[in-house]
């Protein structure tokens, strides 16, 4: 296996040390299909403990180990080295506050998340006993994409609106309401409504589409608050212009 | 030091510790419910399973059937009370995750779909791609977030039990993000904190499957239960060790070794059955062990394929079409791209055994309960003695969630009219815990690195505790193992601030790993036997007379454990021939 010499800038930051983050270098010899990740393990094992940042399952679906790389957010285990040249300069996701090293504060995501009422809210409770509810392929696949969101934040780091306005719930909130109102076992569009509608909710977004380059899972964000804000403007008409409200 | 009262802990939140959650906020909306985990519940491994959850659900099947696989597939360790309760239960709560929104794969007709499993002698394995446990574990997360009673403390490190007057009674978790000891005081405390693959330096696991929830019971004398019993499953990619699911054999892949041949057929699994045909229970529809130990034989007679990464089988999925692979198999076929530069649709793929899943764990009983008053445990760190000596792949998603739900019913049931604890005792108890990581910071005659004592255990373990096993290595691993628990006591902690020290988590998740590989150690060389996941080069054969029973590992602090065994509940099927031949239907 052919071993490369990899120089990587990493930005540093501890709290109880630091008065503001810095830039450190370091040198680590990584296997040609290494991942960003592998250099970064290699780093902390031989040469550096004090390194801090989150990672998990190695396999792009547990969504801890998203940060910036050379400015583009990425899951580092998703990142290969091969496809970088130079120095490869490694920081924390931005948008997010640091919490240490590469290690950001995820309760704005988490808040926003359960804001929007991520869960099923039946149309019509049933008991167990009944068996499943039926829903056909074809129903499955209306929301099956927008179920992939892994919730690693890449997306948030890469929205232009979320760096301005940091009360917009951002792609990953509003994909996932809308992977609910798309579910044909789904009654609770309504209720989720009130945020994703509100003026933090999905007319935030300038519909740049930062979000769903970056997806790791091609969840396509951007198309799911195309799809909300189509939704909402129907809402809209049927509420205020056509005759009898709602009932159409 | 910060005190937060409950009425249940939970410690661990992937797909057991959530489901035990919202079993609780279901029964009781006014109990106190703390859900503790080191990592946010989405990134709990329940995430990485991929095949599917067994359950009982299409008209040809029946409970009967899918115990008999179950108890057979586990080479007759398995207590048959506890699968008998665990088939019924099945379907109901694969059911009630429908309810809650799983996206289910679905027959045209808008049903549930199932696949074929190894070791499943019908079709029962629910799926949502192959991306099942991913959709099981944001399902269940996604869902706690509707009830108010659950309190999260995503990022807090558990540390130890406090046990108070021969109970359990909460324990001590330090935030990870400032460093703080907080106690948990709680009526009934449910361990749900998975298994401990990273052991081995070739896993399936993430690096946060570590054993802690596993050592934590043990170190506060709770037996960890057939820890010997580690599970390699036979498709793992050779570089990363990422898992390629079963379902890559279910929906029809095959096996071959350098010269083409479909080995399987040549270790009891035969004859070989049509290409693009794959039948249930045989060839390549075999259970893990018997494959991975195939593995074995064909690298012993230099059948093995050389590669930049070891040697390795082919696993061939061609013949199943894009078209099929897209639709059923869609992460493999991406990890397969990412990580080895293989499409599946275009070549085979190299593959290994990989260590994947621990059947051992803390000992519990049918309803949750370990031996502790107030303690409970469930998912992979608990060992309920559904698997026996060798789990059947989809069942233990399910297990998460029948157990997850039966350890939540036991604590609340075992918390009704206790008295109140003993506040000043707990906190006496806690600051004894507090006292131990302040010693590791403030220990100046360090003379042992986190990284290489851990790259000591994982290389002994491997070579010695690995598909077939012998005497001469146990010995070689246990001696191996006692002296690096001795020489943790000397291990350096390099970082020495609060906020998110990495250095300190692993050195604690090292000192879990030691104590669960010394488990292992110790029960695989007290089982003079082959059994399952435990094969013995000096025994072959199954022993009935002497091993069909659980082996039971006990703490000794500084000494080395015990063990002594526990029978196995026998109710109905007797210890017979496990036929993955294509004659056994």
């Amino acid at each position: 296996m052919k071993e490369r010499l990899v120089q990587i800038e990493i930005l540093r930051y501890n709290p109880e040390q630091d008065t503001e983050p810095y830039f450190q270098l370091y040198e680590v010899l990584c296997k040609e299909e290494w991942v960003v990740l592998d250099a970064l393990n290699a780093i902390k094992e031989t040469a550096d403990p004090t390194l801090s940042y989150r990672w998990s399952c190695h396999m792009a679906v547990c969504g801890s180990c998203g940060m910036m790389i050379n400015g583009e957010p990425k899951l580092s285990c998703h990142a290969f080295l091969r496809s970088y040249e130079g120095v490869i300069r490694v920081e924390p996701l931005v948008n997010f506050p640091i919490e240490r090293d590469l290690v950001t504060v995820a309760d704005d995501f988490l808040k926003k998340l359960k804001r929007v009422k991520p869960y099923l809210i039946p149309k019509e409770s049933e008991k167990i006993e009944k068996g499943p509810f039926p829903q056909t392929p074809a129903q499955l696949m209306k929301y099956r994409q927008f179920s992939m969101c892994i919730n690693c934040m890449l997306c948030y780091a890469a929205c232009p609106q979320y760096a301005l306005q940091p009360k917009f719930l951002g792609p990953a909130a509003i994909t996932l309401a809308h992977r609910y109102n798309q579910d044909s076992r789904d009654g609770g569009r309504a209720q989720r409504q009130e945020e994703i509608a509100s003026d933090e909710g999905v007319w935030e977004c300038s519909f740049v589409g930062a979000c769903s380059e970056v997806c790791p899972k091609a969840v396509d964000p951007a198309a799911a608050l195309q799809q909300v804000k189509v939704a909402s403007t129907l809402d809209w008409f049927k509420e205020h212009l056509l005759p009898q409200g709602e009932k159409t | 030091m910060k005190i937060v009262n409950v009425d249940v802990a939970i410690v661990g939140a992937g797909g057991a510790g959530l489901r035990a959650a919202i079993a609780l906020a279901q029964t009781d909306p006014t109990l106190k419910i703390a859900l503790i985990s080191k990592v946010y519940p989405m990134r709990s491994h329940t995430c990485a399973a991929e095949g599917g959850a067994a359950g009982v659900i299409k008209a040809d099947d029946s409970f009967a059937l899918h115990f008999d696989d179950t108890v057979g597939g586990g080479d007759w360790l398995s207590d048959q009370d506890c699968v008998a309760y665990f088939v019924k239960e099945a379907p109901k709560e694969l059911t009630q995750l429908e309810h809650w929104g799983c996206p289910w794969n679905r027959e045209p007709n808008g049903s549930v779909a199932v696949r074929p499993f190894g070791g499943m002698k019908k079709q029962r394995t629910w799926f949502a791609a192959d991306k099942s446990g991913f959709h099981i574990l944001h399902t269940l997360f996604q869902t706690t977030l509707q009830f108010p009673s659950i309190s999260r403390f995503d990022e807090y490190f558990a540390i130890d039990l406090l046990v108070d007057e021969g109970r359990c009674q909460g324990l001590t978790a330090i935030e990870m993000c400032s460093g703080m000891m907080t106690q948990f005081h709680a009526k009934s405390v449910i361990m749900a904190g998975g298994g401990a693959g990273r052991i081995f330096p070739f896993s399936t696991n993430g690096a946060i499957k570590t054993g802690d929830a596993m050592a934590m019971a043990y170190r506060a004398g709770v037996p960890l239960k057939d820890m010997e019993f580690v599970q390699y499953h036979p498709t793992g990619l050779p570089n990363t060790g990422s898992l390629l699911t079963e379902a890559c054999r279910g929906e029809g892949g095959v096996m071959l070794n350098k010269n083409g041949r479909r080995y399987l057929q040549d270790y009891g699994m035969g004859p070989e059955t049509p290409l693009g045909k794959p039948e249930l229970k045989t060839m390549e529809l075999g259970p893990r062990d018997r494959v991975s130990q195939a593995y074995w034989h064909e690298l012993q007679k230099g059948n093995t394929v050389s590669t930049p990464w070891g040697e390795c089988v082919m696993l061939d999925m061609r013949h199943l079409g894009e078209k099929v692979i897209n639709e059923r198999l869609p992460l493999v076929r991406e990890l397969a791209i990412a990580y080895l530069g293989v499409d599946i649709v275009k070549d085979p793929v190299p593959i290994r055994p990989v260590v994947h899943y621990m059947m051992g764990g803390i000992s519990t009983n049918m309803q949750a309960e370990t031996v502790l008053p107030g303690l409970f445990a469930a998912g992979e760190c608990a060992c309920v003695s559904l698997n026996g000596a060798n789990r059947l792949g989809s069942n233990s998603l399910v297990e998460l969630l029948v157990f997850g739900k039966s350890a939540a019913l036991s604590a609340f049931a075992y918390l009704q009219e206790l008295p109140a604890p003993n506040a000043k005792a707990l906190t006496a108890l806690a600051e004894q815990s507090q006292g131990r990581i302040r010693a590791l910071f403030s220990r100046t005659d360090g003379a042992e690195s986190v990284a290489g004592l851990r790259k000591e255990m994982m290389d002994s373990m491997e070579k010695n505790v690995g598909i077939y096993r012998n005497e001469e290595g146990l010995k070689e691993a246990a001696q191996v193992i006692e002296n690096l628990r001795t020489r943790y006591q000397k291990v350096i902690l390099t970082d020495k601030s609060n906020v998110f020290n990495t250095d300190l988590f692993q050195v604690l998740e090292l000192g879990s790993m030691l104590e669960c590989a010394s488990a292992i150690t110790v029960g695989a060389l007290a089982r003079k036997e082959s059994r399952g996941a435990h094969q013995r080069l000096d025994f072959l054969a199954r022993d009935d007379e002497n091993f069909l029973c659980h082996s039971m590992v006990h703490f000794n602090g500084d000494q080395n454990p015990t063990v002594d065994y526990l029978d196995v509940v026998i109710t109905q099927s007797p210890p017979g021939v496990r036929d993955y031949s294509g004659a056994h239907s």
